[in-house]
């Protein structure tokens, strides 16, 4: 991958850092105060169905964890193992798509 | 009687090992001194590097019980532990011969990170020197970085320069960074473009083990982010 | 913190624990999806699922998780103040005060948890 393309990758990882910062501290608070004596599916589901605001929410959550935990594994390996080259970029690509399509379809499911 | 200090010293090259020496203890005995000792006395073919013995040159720098240091301007009480000592070369650089590095790879990152000085005109009809605002933002950047005198301590202590052979490292960055903040300087754009990517600012994770090792008590971990933040706004114009 | 080896000044911990709490995180984010997805099934398939997580050891695990999103957050903020902001004095404090701020939301995790 060329320098430029580098330097935007860099760049997208600290853009979705800025986003997640916001997003985990929501997440973070939400766990706190929701877990009461353990988590229960109809506490949750009933928060979030139906719920354009959190389906908004846990919508961008996703799309921007998937792709900053991409970047970040691929630097990870890139660093203390000898994989580099397209191989890495296209298998972080992958793991990119899996997280975002399991993603996705876990908040329609919360959703509707 | 005196004390007795035990040295591991390296010999060789990559594939060398230890020797050990026995080397005798004195009031005020800086590491320099017992590297000294053990080649006028006890290993006369002991390579090893210094010149001015007063933290001015930079060049007898070793690593010291695994930290790199100046040894002249370390002493042996702060450092040895047991009255033991492990003197070794300089890390991420080839070594020629027991405590001596090839410097060249060090260097020539500076060449790459563009370190050079690039007037952007010549002296104008008036014959008057170009005017830097003293007081000026990037003048105290600059000049809070610009003493570094190349001895290698922090490209020996950073991490990062182990995991990825390319990157430029602590020191060439921050020679970048200060010539980044000369007003003067005509070679801005290409030098961001140079200093940008994963052998460049963008490789360092601000372990600042070179801000902690650095015996000028600089601090390139933040010219490095200093990098990034130049980089990234010229990113966001599309200016990269 | 005086540094005694080569890697044992405080900046370096950070960057650690930044690190190896990404490195599970992402791993662990798939997982994560997949056991969310569940609910596309309703409330009882999700619930079979949350009801394993019920187990004392599997609460220590999800405090755990917390901790890491805590510590990766906490570390994260730390590296942005230090590249974007270019803070220097402050950076030890920062990083002391990372640890702080994950281990307390560990805590109070636990502590609603149990």
């Amino acid at each position: 991958m060329n320098r430029a393309n580098e330097v935007r990758l860099w760049a997208v990882m600290r853009l979705t850092s800025m986003v997640l910062a916001f997003a985990v501290l929501v997440h973070l608070i939400t766990m706190i105060v929701v877990i009461r004596n353990g988590l229960s599916a109809e506490e949750i589901l009933a928060r979030t169905r139906g719920s354009v605001a959190w389906l908004v929410f846990y919508s961008v959550f996703v799309v921007v964890a998937a792709i900053h935990g991409s970047i970040g594994l691929r630097n990870i390996v890139r660093e203390h193992t000898a994989w580099r080259g397209n191989s890495l970029t296209i298998a972080a690509a992958v793991f990119c798509v899996l997280s975002l399509w399991l993603g996705l379809r876990a908040v329609q499911g919360l959703f509707a | 009687m005196t004390a007795t200090l035990t040295v591991a010293v390296w010999k060789g090259d990559a594939d060398g090992g230890f020797v050990e020496h026995d080397v005798p203890q004195r009031a005020n005995q800086t590491v320099l001194d017992v590297v000294s000792h053990i080649q006028r006395e006890l290993d006369p073919a002991l390579s090893y590097r210094f010149a001015c013995r007063v933290g001015m040159c930079g060049s007898c720098a070793m690593r010291v019980n695994g930290v790199s240091r100046w040894t002249c301007r370390t002493h042996v009480d702060k450092v040895a532990r047991d009255g033991r000592l492990t003197i070794q070369p300089l890390a991420n650089l080839p070594i020629v011969k027991d405590l001596v590095t090839d410097m060249a790879p060090f260097f020539d990152k500076w060449e790459r990170a563009e370190g050079p000085f690039v007037p952007s005109e010549t002296r104008p009809a008036d014959d008057d020197f170009a005017v830097v605002e003293p007081a000026g933002k990037q003048r105290s950047w600059a000049d809070a970085a610009q003493e570094c005198i190349g001895c290698g301590v922090c490209y020996s202590s950073c991490d990062v320069v182990s995991w990825n052979p390319e990157y430029l490292g602590p020191a060439a960055l921050n020679r970048a960074w200060v010539q980044m903040n000369d007003e003067r300087d005509g070679g801005r754009p290409a030098r961001l473009r140079a200093v940008s990517g994963d052998a460049g600012c963008h490789a360092c994770h601000s372990q600042q083990s070179c801000t902690l090792r650095c015996p000028m008590e600089l601090d390139p971990a933040s010219s490095i982010a200093g990098l990034k933040r130049l980089s990234f706004k010229a990113a966001l114009r599309g200016k990269l | 913190m005086i540094a005694d080896g080569p890697r044992q000044h405080l900046p370096y911990w950070g960057f650690v624990a930044h690190r190896v709490s990404g490195l599970l995180l992402a791993l662990f984010l798939p997982v994560h999806f997949w056991a969310l997805g569940l609910s596309l099934r309703g409330a009882a398939s999700l619930q079979g699922f949350i009801g394993w997580t019920d187990l004392p050891l599997v609460r220590f695990a999800e405090t755990g998780l917390v901790v890491l999103l805590a510590v990766h957050l906490a570390s994260g903020l730390r590296i942005l103040a230090l590249e974007m902001l270019g803070w220097r004095a402050a950076q030890k404090n920062l990083v002391a005060v990372s640890f702080g701020v994950a281990l307390a939301c560990g805590l109070a995790y636990l502590l609603r948890a149990f």
